[in-house]
């Protein structure tokens, strides 16, 4: 039975020098996804992130903590946003940030995933910012790559810096999010933003309520409830959001109509929309938020999307900062790895 | 050419005759020649099977040899040369070759090599349709004449149900099966594993089980409606096992097969390997279809097994080159290369005290030979019987080792038990009076 | 055999009194003065400074922190810390600036700190205060100010404890042993 680790730190293989006491175990040369996290992990994470905030509020916002380092972002998938947060925070950080654009499968279209890493890896990568259509795809550079890897989102399986960024955000106006309730409402089953979210909010003690139609709630989770242990399911949203803390709305996208999975968009938005009427039901000064980029009218209302109890601009802004820490953490590790002469673990 | 060569002091199990004990196995000309105690044969080649099984060679019901068009995957020696490693001296060849074992011609071209490179028996099978394409049925006469066995489409299902039927009713009249790999078109569209809580986890798209119980479901009812004879190819879901269980009671002509893999891995295993680790790597190894499933249909499938509402064990054994899997899991072939490791997995289940090693042994002989009536072609296949043909195979069942797939005869090393500890290993394997395989120390003194 | 206690309660507490008056003398008051601690134990030493010289002189010096983590690309000895902190400066520009650290060792953590300074403003002039110089400098920097010279090995390891950090004021120095010196 598969479960979510909480509260043990995971320990790999290290080679770096004793620490004091007091120091937290940052042991990852790679983020691919946030399912082996302790909140302790999170938690170095979060307050990374502060200290990154501080730097972007700058006059300058420069520091030379990735000078030498090649950032090298490889997308098979569009998406400026992340793939510009990523570039900034490696700029941010001094390093030379370098943007390598493939498409669609690279079986079909030439150079192997793995020949591309390889190759990319020879030019001196030192750190492989990776979104890719295929879950599983950045596991497989990682096993390849001699070099670090932050997954920017694989397939339907992980976007990881998206839930840290959305932990931060929520935490930034909550303070904990222990016992908080947060309802993650749309198209579960294809999002990987609602899975990474679920990993972090549950190590951190929030009490999660997964809201969508029945056939986009992934068929695991229908079956086997009971292994997320703070995971609720709801089809219904009036009911789901009472009383929430966050209210958290997912891309719904064309394709789920044209696959059959709800009858159309009106129907969709009729149930499922966030809009003010169903906010009402939600604590006082619930926090909205949205990975973006956002189908208003679809799962959120217009109103909602630009109101005042809307953090999407903030969860952008703080994805910046989120990512610097992120590419310190890992390149650090990297770094005193390749120091004593060990080699790149996850 | 064969030669004499005497086995003995083993503990020879013939499921077929229901002989358990130490004899001794001589086999010349080709075939068996007498199985006794304290047997002298001058000029033999002689294997003492101390403290070892000697039983029927092995005889796999589901092989894709790849040859011809695929040769890079594999081919005719290669393949035959695994199955002698793994113990197997009959494997059925399964026709999704290029171009498709779908008229008499190729049949020829793959009893030829077979005559000319294999290292043990091939007997083919035809194509259902054309070109596999599932539209028009293939010449089932002609291919009946030229040696096929039985009829597939595999590894593709038959997607239509008249097709199917009339399938059912041509191949009757040569008193063939019809091999059905079981998969509703829709329901698995897209699948690359399993569907439940490991794919949401992996976020990999799934194949539900329903999408074999309703395939299966829909082969029965035209079985029972048409009298023809439908054998299940690798089933893995316990729902499918019901309808066939249920089928059987009812007198209908299904037989049903399962693969090792089957009996012994679950979905777990993609997510993070055969191997115990904690990690997610999404082993492309262990991508296959049908899927891994969960622990709930292993233990189904392992059931039905010991009790007989599967009849038999057939490897699937289905290679592929290194590129075909180095890749991201969605963009992966399908397949396990599993000759080669099938008895020592297989082992499991006699450790587990799930079945019994003679019952084991039966499942892979005796069992697929009965299943497709086999000993039409080829009579007495599968025992030990005086004049069956020299098929023996020796047998450690103590014996630990681990499993390095660069030493794979097969090309295809491609198989998700890398590195992986089993128990079980074939000593020796004699097919048509010939020694095709044989491990160093099985020379002289046996041990 | 406990460590060698080389530094006091009360010794820590004389030291911070005399740099107190030394900054103040060498810089002619206290006006235009910043002190800025370093992460982490440079900052109650900061503190304590600036109270000492608002006792004698009268004047509330501004007190910043500075955390140099993202400004060391070289890898420390002892591994650099994984926990960086905000740095909260106050206005630098043309101010008479005291960097305040407990221990100058190799001087790359100063080092790192002048490029920080530099980054946030361009300070009038840098001065440096240190607790405890262990010596074995590798770059051309030296203290301004200094609680006690302590000679040490390579192989040493200082343990400076404050009251505001770990409960307690004392100077240790500690022998590694051979199997855990880092290669």
């Amino acid at each position: 039975m598969t479960s979510i680790r909480t509260a043990e730190t995971r320990v790999a293989e290290t080679s770096l020098p004793e620490q004091a006491a007091e120091e937290q175990g940052w042991r990852r040369s790679h983020l691919l996804d946030l399912d082996d996290f302790s909140a302790d992990e999170l938690d170095l994470v979060m307050r990374t992130t502060d200290a990154m905030k501080e730097v972007l509020s700058r006059e300058v916002p420069r520091v030379p903590a990735l000078r030498g380092t090649t950032v090298v972002t490889l997308f098979y998938e569009n998406s400026t946003r992340t793939r510009a947060s990523f570039e900034l925070a490696g700029k941010v950080l001094g390093a030379d940030a370098i943007n390598v654009s493939a498409s669609g499968s690279s079986v079909s279209k030439g150079e192997s995933l793995v020949d591309t890493v390889k190759t990319l890896r020879a030019i001196g990568a030192g750190v492989l910012v990776m979104r890719h259509n295929r879950s599983g795809a950045p596991y497989l550079a990682a096993r390849h790559a001699d070099c670090s890897v932050i997954n920017a989102g694989d397939g339907l399986h992980a976007h990881p810096t998206q839930a840290l960024l959305d932990l931060y955000t929520m935490r930034s106006q909550l303070g904990d999010v222990r016992g908080k309730k947060v309802v993650i409402v749309g198209d579960i089953a294809h999002s990987r933003v609602a899975r990474s979210n679920l990993w972090s909010l549950a190590a951190m003690g929030a009490e999660v309520t997964l809201c969508a139609p029945p056939t986009l709630i992934p068929a695991g989770l229908r079956a086997g409830e009971g292994e997320l242990p703070r995971v609720r399911i709801e089809t219904d949203l009036d009911r789901a959001i009472e009383g929430a803390d966050v209210v958290m709305a997912l891309r719904m996208q064309l394709e789920r109509m044209q696959g059959g999975f709800v009858p159309g968009m009106r129907e969709y938005s009729r149930l499922y929309q966030v809009n003010g009427e169903r906010l009402a039901r939600a604590q006082k000064n619930a926090l909205v938020m949205h990975p973006g980029p956002m189908n208003e009218g679809v799962e959120i209302s217009h109103e909602v999307a630009h109101g005042l109890q809307s953090r999407v601009e903030e969860q952008v802004t703080n994805g910046v900062a989120v990512r610097m820490a992120v590419l310190w953490l890992v390149t650090r590790t990297a770094r005193s790895r390749n120091a004593s002469g060990g080699k790149a673990a996850s | 050419m064969s030669q004499r060569i005497l086995i003995s002091n083993g503990r020879v199990i013939d499921p077929a005759g229901g002989s358990d004990g130490i004899a001794d196995v001589l086999i010349e000309g080709g075939r068996i020649a007498e199985v006794g105690r304290s047997i002298v044969a001058d000029g033999a080649m002689e294997i003492d099977a101390s403290g070892l099984v000697v039983a029927p060679g092995f005889v796999d019901a589901h092989t894709h040899l790849r040859d011809p068009g695929y040769e890079y995957k594999e081919d005719i020696a290669s393949g035959t040369r695994a199955a002698a490693r793994g113990g197997f001296t009959t494997v059925c060849a399964m026709p999704n070759t290029d171009p498709a074992m779908d008229n008499r011609s190729v049949i020829e071209y793959v009893l030829r090599e077979a005559q000319a490179r294999a290292y043990v028996r091939v007997l083919p099978i035809g194509a259902v349709t054309k070109r596999r394409e599932g539209k028009e049925l293939a010449e089932l006469g002609d291919l009946a004449q030229a040696g096929c066995v039985a009829f597939s489409d595999d590894g593709a299902p038959v997607w239509d149900a008249t097709v199917m039927r009339r399938a059912l009713e041509y191949a009757s009249a040569f008193g063939l099966p019809i091999i059905d790999h079981c998969e509703d078109a829709s329901l698995a569209k897209d699948g690359v594993m399993h569907e439940g809580w490991v794919s949401t986890r992996l976020g990999l798209r799934g194949q539900p089980a329903a999408a074999e119980e309703a395939a299966v479901a829909r082969d029965v009812a035209l079985a029972e409606a048409t009298g023809g004879h439908i054998h299940i190819a690798h089933v893995s879901t316990r729902g499918a096992i019901e309808v066939i269980r249920a089928a059987k009671r009812r007198g209908a002509r299904v037989t049903a097969e399962v693969t090792p893999h089957h009996l012994t891995l679950t979905d777990e295993v993609v997510a993070f390997g055969a191997g115990g680790g904690e990690a997610l790597i999404y082993d492309t190894d262990a991508k296959v279809n049908p899927p891994l499933r969960s622990a709930g249909d292993v233990d189904a499938c392992v059931d039905a097994l010991a009790e007989g509402a599967i009849d038999c064990i057939a490897t699937d054994h289905a290679p592929h080159a290194v590129i075909e899997k180095l890749c991201e899991f969605d963009d992966a072939a399908f397949g396990i290369s599993g000759l080669e490791t099938a008895f020592g997995l297989c082992m499991r289940l006699v450790d587990d005290g799930r079945v019994e090693l003679p019952a084991l042994i039966e499942r892979m002989t005796i069992a697929p030979v009965r299943a497709l009536g086999l000993d039409r072609h080829v009579p007495q296949i599968g025992t030990l019987a005086v004049g069956a043909p020299g098929d023996v195979v020796v047998l450690d069942p103590e014996r630990e080792w681990t499993v390095e797939p660069e030493r794979f005869a097969s090309k295809g090393k491609n198989t998700p038990l890398r590195g992986v500890s089993l128990r079980g290993r074939v000593v020796a394997t004699v097919a048509g009076g010939r020694m095709v395989h044989r491990m160093e120390e099985a020379a002289v003194s046996g041990r | 055999m406990p460590d060698p206690l080389i530094m006091s309660a009360d010794d820590v507490r004389r030291a911070v009194t005399r740099i107190a008056h030394e900054i103040v003398e060498h810089n002619r008051g206290a006006s235009e003065l910043v002190l800025i601690g370093m992460q982490t134990r440079g900052v109650p030493l900061a503190q304590r400074l600036a109270r000492a010289i608002e006792s004698f002189e009268g004047v509330r010096v501004p007190v910043g922190s500075l955390d140099v983590g993202l400004y060391r690309d070289d890898l420390p000895e002892r591994g650099p810390s994984v926990n960086i902190q905000p740095s909260e400066l106050p206005e630098i520009a043309g101010k008479r600036v005291v960097l305040v650290d407990d221990v100058l060792y190799t001087g790359r953590t100063v080092r790192a700190a002048l490029d920080a300074l530099i980054d946030y403003g361009r300070p009038g002039r840098i001065q440096l205060a240190v607790l405890v110089d262990r010596g074995h400098r590798e770059l051309p920097i030296r203290a301004d100010f200094v609680g006690k010279n302590v000679p040490t090995s390579r192989r040493d390891d200082v343990q400076v404890r404050l009251e505001e950090t770990d409960g307690e004021d004392s100077v240790q120095v500690k022998a590694v042993r051979e199997a855990e010196v880092p290669s």
